[in-house]
């Protein structure tokens, strides 16, 4: 069963690629590779059960994170320029 | 109540889960818009991983890896939409309108004022 899940999840993860290939804007290649990223989690965790070890557990929590704050370096980097910009200056 | 019983449930939910994101993959495909490829990645998307986590929990057993799976549902379920949202407000900011059921852009969509601040 688990093995099934593995390779439903790599077939989910082809699909997303094409879509990240085609995608005309750049919003939905970052929606696709958001996606793609949860899609490695679940085959870090479904492998690591597969294998006997679940320490791979650990990447994919850290992965977790760190692929949030991709897809918000990417948004900014498309709004503002280089990442060193500020940003606009705030209307508090 | 043996180890056969969790097995089982534990497989029927991560089976369940993976045919979710599958589903949410093919909606990423064959979406016609920006806005609606995204809702239909994240929502089915999130489930889906929410639910063969979950499975993996029976798998597991009462151990630390339970609890990391936990914390693992826990962020998953916290950032997934959070970065879903900042790309479609980022969307609509940029300038990219919404396709309406009969193919018309939806002209006057318009971003929430953007002094709202908690």
């Amino acid at each position: 069963m688990l093995s099934a899940a593995m390779i439903a999840v790599l077939v989910a993860l082809a699909l997303m690629l094409v879509r990240a290939l085609r995608g005309p804007t750049v919003f939905d290649r970052l929606v696709a590779a958001n996606s793609m990223g949860n899609g490695a989690i679940i085959v870090l965790a479904v492998y690591g059960f597969l294998s006997g070890r679940p320490a791979f557990l650990d990447i994919g929590l850290t992965y977790a994170l760190l692929n949030m704050i991709g897809v918000f370096a990417v948004l900014k980097f498309f709004r503002y320029g280089p990442l060193g910009h500020p940003g606009e200056e705030e209307t508090t | 109540m043996s180890a056969a019983i969790f097995q089982w449930v534990g497989g029927a939910l991560v089976v369940i889960g993976s045919l979710f994101m599958v589903v949410g993959a093919i909606g990423l495909i064959r979406m016609p818009d920006v806005f609606t490829r995204m809702h239909a990645a994240s929502v089915s998307d999130s489930l889906g991983v929410g639910l063969i986590l979950l499975g993996l929990i029976f798998f597991a057993g009462f151990t630390l890896v339970a609890v990391k799976l936990i914390f693992l549902i826990l962020a998953i379920a916290v950032t997934g939409p959070t970065a879903t949202h900042a790309v479609a407000r980022a969307a609509l900011v940029a300038g990219v309108r919404p396709v309406g059921a009969d193919g018309a852009v939806i002209e006057d969509a318009e971003p929430e004022d953007e002094e709202v601040r908690p």
